[in-house]
Order: C-alpha cells, then structure tokens, then sequence
C-alpha cells in the first residue's frame, strides 16, 4: 500500500521527519498517510504545544513483547505516541484458501493453528459452523465434553494471558511461571484425553472424536478443584500491587462506545461495561444449563481486563464444576455423521462461539461437493486489534507494550 | 591466633612488598590491591550471576541451570566462554570509537570507586580522606558509559535506553549522595574507614551501635537502597534495559567481549554499591554481636554483601517495572523530600546526643521515628492515592 522508500527504514542517522507546528498535513506525513484511502484521520492537536521531532520507531516484527510477528510502527515524541500504525500479516498462510481446497474434515486440524493457544474452541467454533450447514444434532455427552475442554481452554488462554501480561509489565516472567504450571496441569489432561498436548484435534461434526479414558473425569475434577487456589495466589500476589496499579489504571482505556463501533468482542468489551457474552446471548451448545455470572467492567483500562479475565476463571470453574457433576453417559457421536464422503446440502452458515479472546466465527458457503465453496474466519484477535491505535495514542512506549499485552492477541489467529 | 588471620591479608601484602627491592615497593603495593580487588570481585561477579539464575529459577518454578557440572556450578565458565567465542558485532553506522570505549568507561570508574571501600579491619586499598566523595565522584562515570553506548550504536532503542538511562541515573544520584550525607553529618567524616569505627561499639553489651539501628539510620539506609537499586539499573527501575520495551536498551547492539564487560560493569557497580551502603549504615566489617566479634572481619563483610546481592536478586524476580515519568515522580517528589526530612532528622539525632535523662534514647528514637513516619505518610498520601486508583469491585450480569 505504501511504495514511496523510507516509510520507517533509517534513513542516515536517526532520520525522524520534523514536524513544524501546524505543518503538518496527510500529505507531508512521510508513510503515514500516503496512497488514497488509507489516510490517516486523526483530530489535530492542540495549538500552542512544543514540536520536537518525531522518532519513528518500528517496533516488531522481531520485538519480544509484540506476542509473536507482529509490527508496530510507532512515531514518538520523547517516549510518548504520536502515531501507532500496526502491521500484519508476516505469519499469514492462507489458511481460508487451503481449507476451500480441502474437504470439511481436512480443515479441522487446520483450525487448531489459528489460534494455537485455544485449538478446542477453535474446533468447536468450526464445528458448529459445520453442524449447522449440515443440520447435524449433537449427543448430550458430547456437549458436555465440548463444555469442559472449551472451559479448560478458557483457563488455560486467560492464565497465560495474565502471566504474559505481567512479563510485559517487566516481572522477570515470575507470573508468567507460576501460569505455566497451571497450563501444564491442563495440557496433561488435554494430553489424556486427545492425544496432543496443543494441537488437538478433538471435535467431529455432530460430536467428538473420543470418549474420556479412565481416570480422566477424577483428574480434571483435581485440576478444577485446585485451580481456584492458584488465582487465590496469583491475585495476592498482583491485584493489589502498587506498581501493577500505577501501571495498569487508566491506561489503554477503551470507552464502551467505540468498544460496540469496533466489534470488539470478548473480555475486552466486557471490561468496556458492555454485557455481551456468547454464551449467555447464543446459548450455543448447552450452556443455558449452567449457572454463571458474566463479569463486567467499568474503567475499560488495561487493569479491568486483567481483572475481568480473572474474574471470568472463576466463573469458568463454576461451570466446570457442574459441568463435571452432571456429565451424562451416552454416545459421543451423532450416528448421521459421515467422516468420508461428508458433502452437506447447499446453503451458507455462520457458526460462533464465545472463544477466550472473543467471538470466533466460521462463515461457510456449501455449493453441496464435499469442499467449501467458500470458508471465512471472524478472527477475535485480529478485529480486538483494531482499535490499538486508539487505545495508545498519548501513552508512551512502556505503556503500549502492555496495551498489546491486554488485547490479547495471538498471531497465528490474526494473520491466518 | 584470631588476630593474624583477621589480618591475613594485610599481612600477607606487608610480607610479599617487603620482599622486594625499596625503589619497587611504591608501584608495587597499589598493584596488589588492584590485582586483588579485581580478582575477588570478578569471581564474586561469576559466583553472583550463578547465584541469580538459580534464585530467579527457584523463585519462578524452575530449576535454573543444572547442566554444567555438577548442579550447574560451572554454569559462570559456559557463560564465560559462550561470551568470548561470539562475534563482536559492530554496526555500520556506528561511532566505532565512542561504541568501543563505552563498555571501558563502564568498567574502569566502579573499579576506581572500590579503591577507597573498607573491606575488613585496616582492609583498605587507599585511606583516604575524602573516600565518600571519590566513591560518588567516580560512580557518576557509569553514566556517561551508558549514554555513550546508548548514542554510539545509533540504533533507536538504544537511544530510548540512553535517554532513559541518563535521566535516571542523574535523578537517582540525589537521594543516594543525600542519604549518605546524614551519615556524614553524624560521624563527621568523609573517610569510609573511620565511617566504620564511628559505628563500632555495642549498647547495653549486645545492640551493635550501627547507624541503621537509628531512626534516620533505618530511613537512610531503605532510601539508600532504593536509589542505588536505580543506580545499578536493577528492577524494579531496569528501565534503561527494558527487556519486554525497548528491549536492551543501550546493550542492545552489544556481542561478544563487549557486552561482557558491561554486563560485569553492572554487577560491579551493584557490589560497589551495596558495599557502600554496608559501610554506611550496616557498621562496615563489624560484627553484629560481640561474642562473634572473633570471626574474621572481611567474612562479615562478605556476608553483609552476599545478604545485599541476594535482596537484589528477590526484588528482581517479584517487582513489575515503573514507567519512565513514575520514576521520575518517584525521585524527585517522593525520595527528594523524605531524604531532606531525613537529614534534617539526623542533625536533630546528633544534637541530642548529650540528652542524658531517663529514657532518652527511646525519646529521640520516637521523635526522629514520629517525623520521618508522618513525612512519609504524607508524601505517600498527597502523590500516591489519586481518585479511581486502587482495587475495585466488579459488577456481574446474569
């Protein structure tokens, strides 16, 4: 989009455009707001402020804290943004492409790279998609089973998130450890029960791919039982330090409005104050059965969706408890459903859930062969990033790493 | 018998000088203690950078490194060598002579600054009268070191890290120079070494007479630590390297020897530091009760140090990192007044001396006690407790 040479490359020694007060239009921006319809619209700043000059700085796509290949091409006033222009797309693998030239089936493994984190609710997001373009029905057991790995997934995404968080912060990846052992906890189970610890695999149109091994309701039940003594700790430890609240109240504050205008779904507009949860709004699978509260915020900085993804673990182990109690016997899967030779009736469907970081939807169009005419994600990592710059402007460096850190992103799901 | 091996090393130097020719000795005698001192401290920066990764690992979960010898106590050599064999990248657009000479600038002042630190009785490279000042004087050098890296590179973090580095370090010398000079003020020397004998001593038989064990003492000695943490660039004030920010900061086009150097120019620098401190407020090499008064004096030295290096290493491994303008706020608004209020209560500390009615003591213990707290409390209220900060209450939706 943008071919004029030097847009952040140094350019001799540290070449920052200056920019003279009040001189400073889309056009002379160098890179920022050249080419047609990508200009960049932004109310101006107050009269009367000391210019200096601008350091443009890119920060990624081999920067640690940008959580994988992601760029940020920042233009800074001392420490402070001035503009923040995000760039993607360096792990892009045509993800949508190949799964419409594949079978139906071929495209579930596929989805556990999207977001690599989260391969079950990925799986899960895919398969309703499926089941509704294929009008498959789903065991009881079988949705109970999605209920409990997709809510372990939840803990697993939000623990790591908040150790990932505060390693951003600058703790030494101390929280971050701690967030690992629960993971680990939680892999071992997903290890048990699919055979991979992260690329899962697990779910089927119309049901799931196994049933649970011996043992392995008694040791996710250990695992649910403790997990609210690791938040215990995590939560002494951090909520109420100084420095993590300096560091994280009133910044990257995301108002409730733009939050709504954006799309952004997922913990991030509900610590907006925006009640919009999937699960409570769909009611996909059988979550109507469990009894859960949705934890909102008020503030919309970065300390609020630290703390709503806590808050949400705890309801997420409210759910696993039950869901753990009232796990019916029964088949795992629908005996309609056909593994080979799948080719659903023409038609189109939309299939979401409420992934960790926020609405995942899968968009399919069926022209009845047994590939996908076509195959759409509705990545919640990628449109949650949209808004970065916004939510940046005005902070400083420090500030922004930690921003990023609070979006919750991960690269695999937002290049695809 | 304990006195000789007190003195094991005075005595040693005295015997090897003395083995030499007259005309010899004058250059000779500096250049044992220099050799010494960069031996000791060196190994001590190994011992340490072990210390810390295995701190670090047991603090985070982890094993920290267990693979080079046994439980991984060699770990220092690997590191050593890993550090030799790597390419000494410089880049291109570089100042290669500014970019060489900033890891020497590093290095040399903190070697300097340890000529004047008492290390045990009469353990002293160079007596002299002004040591405290020499001792700041030359520690200020460090920071040129790291806005020489930080320019020279020309690389866009590194020029973060610099300008962060700068502004740190200069904010930070403040509060550390004035919570040593309510020492001053006290003992009413500038030498480091009769800054230990003015602590020596225990009351009542058995409290060693320590400055940290008095009121101005105790906040000195806290307001101390804190700055020469910020000093050494440790976290929770490691700004100028920000790993997960601007990445290394000034180290960031550093390889091979180079960063090295740097990398034993913070330890360095952080020993030298805390050795300070110990001889500040922490009576230097005396020993914290008389009945142990036996045990060679550089042993308690050495273990004051070690218990500093470990302190470190736990604030390392728990602290989040401030942002730039809450440091600055922090050092100018907060350690600024309280260290002022603190030398104001060592001089009211040092005038009561002669007090000598019943109970005196714990009367200026509390007076002191009572005007650094109500300071403190105050300056935390007015510049900490904004409106909305704090934890807060979650509404749920059902």
């Amino acid at each position: 989009m943008r071919a004029q040479a030097g847009d952040l490359e140094m350019r001799g020694a540290f070449a920052a455009e200056p920019h003279g007060g009040g001189g400073r239009s889309a056009g002379s921006d160098a890179g920022w707001g050249a080419g047609a319809g990508h200009e960049w619209v932004r109310p101006a700043e107050p009269v009367g402020r000391l210019e200096g000059e601008w350091l443009e700085v890119a920060m990624g796509p081999h920067h640690p804290s940008t959580h994988g290949v992601f760029r940020m091409n920042v233009a800074l006033e001392g420490e402070r943004i001035r503009k923040l222009k995000p760039v993607f797309g360096y792990l892009h693998r045509n993800h949508e492409k190949i799964a419409e030239g594949t079978t139906y089936l071929g495209s579930m493994p596929y989805t556990d790279r999207l977001d690599y984190f989260c391969s079950l609710t990925n799986n899960w997001a895919y398969a309703l998609a499926v089941e509704t373009l294929a009008g498959l029905g789903v065991p009881e057991r079988a949705e109970y089973l999605r209920v409990i790995t997709g809510e372990l997934t939840r803990l697993l995404n939000h623990a790591c998130l908040v150790g990932f968080l505060l390693h951003d912060m600058g703790t030494m990846g101390t929280p971050l450890m701690y967030a690992f052992r629960e993971r680990e906890k939680i892999l071992d189970l997903f290890e048990a029960l699919t055979g991979a610890r992260m690329m899962c695999n697990y779910l089927r149109f119309g049901g799931c791919r196994v049933d649970v091994p011996a043992g392995w309701l008694a040791g996710a039940q250990r695992v649910v039982d403790e997990f609210p003594r690791f938040l215990d700790e995590f939560e002494n430890l951090l909520t109420t330090n100084e420095i993590v609240l300096a560091r994280s109240q009133g910044v990257g504050v995301l108002s409730g409005a733009l939050a709504v205008n954006a799309g952004i779904t997922g913990p991030m507009l509900r610590a907006s104050g925006v009640n919009y949860d999937l699960r409570k709004v769909d009611r996909y699978g059988i979550y109507d059965r469990f009894n859960f509260r949705v934890p909102l915020g008020e503030h919309g900085d970065v300390y609020d969706r630290y703390m709503v993804r806590i808050l949400e673990m705890r309801e997420s182990v409210k759910i696993l408890a039950q869901a753990l109690k009232d796990l019916p016997p029964g088949p795992i899967l629908d005996p309609k459903s056909k593994l080979r030779g799948f080719r659903p009736r023409a038609g189109e469907a939309y299939g979401r859930i409420e992934a960790p970081k926020g609405e995942l939807g899968f968009y399919l169009i069926s022209d009845g062969s047994v590939r996908p005419y076509r195959y759409r994600v509705r990545p919640p990592s990628l449109i949650n990033l949209t808004v970065l710059e916004e939510l940046c402007l005005g902070h400083t460096v420090a500030d922004a790493v930690i921003v990023l850190g609070s979006v919750d992103i991960v690269l695999g799901e937002v290049d695809r | 018998m304990m006195e000789t091996l007190d003195q094991l090393f005075v005595l040693l130097k005295r015997w090897v000088v003395g083995e030499f020719p007259a005309a010899w000795r004058l250059w000779l005698s500096p250049l044992i203690d220099a050799g010494a001192i960069i031996g000791v401290f060196a190994g001590l920066f190994a011992v340490t950078t072990l210390l810390e990764r295995k701190g670090l690992g047991r603090l985070q979960n982890r094993m920290g490194p267990n693979r080079v010898g046994p439980f991984g106590v060699l770990q220092p050599l690997a590191d050593g060598l890993k550090m030799l064999t790597k390419e000494d990248i410089v880049p291109r657009a570089a100042d290669r002579v500014v970019h060489f000479l900033a890891p020497i600038a590093m290095v040399t002042p903190i070697l300097l600054a340890y000529a004047v630190l008492p290390f045990g009785r009469n353990l002293v490279a160079v007596d002299f009268d002004a040591g405290l000042l020499f001792f700041f004087a030359v520690g200020a050098g460090t920071e040129l070191a790291v806005f020489m890296a930080g320019w020279s590179s020309r690389n866009k973090y590194s020029l973060l890290g610099a300008m962060r580095g700068i502004a740190q370090m200069i904010s930070y010398e403040v509060p550390l120079v004035l919570s040593a000079v309510a020492v001053v003020l006290v003992a009413g020397s500038l030498s480091l070494p009769s800054i230990v004998d003015s602590q020596a001593g225990y009351h009542w038989g058995w409290l060693a007479r320590w400055h940290v064990f008095t009121p101005w003492g105790l906040a000195g000695f806290i307001l101390f630590l804190i700055a020469a943490t910020a000093e050494s660039n440790r976290s929770p004030f490691d700004l100028p390297e920000g790993e997960s920010e601007i990445i290394a900061g000034h180290l960031i086009e550093y390889s091979g020897f180079k960063y090295a150097l740097f990398f034993l120019g913070e330890y360095l620098g952080l020993f030298a530091v805390s050795a300070l401190g110990i001889t500040l407020f922490l009576g230097g090499w005396q020993a914290p009760v008389p009945f142990l008064a036996w045990v060679p004096s550089y042993l308690w030295f050495g273990a004051k140090l070690l218990g500093c290096i470990a302190l470190f290493i736990w604030l390392r491994g728990t602290m989040p990192r401030l942002r730039t303008d809450q440091l600055m706020n922090f050092a100018w608004k907060f350690m600024l007044p309280l260290v002022l209020v603190n030398l104001v209560v060592a001089a009211l500390w040092h005038g009561t001396a002669a007090w000598g009615f019943f109970g005196a003591g714990a009367t200026r213990w509390l007076l002191g006690g009572a005007v650094l707290w109500l300071t403190y409390s105050a300056l935390s209220h007015a510049l900490f407790t904004a409106p909305g900060r704090g934890p807060r209450t979650y509404r749920y939706a059902d």
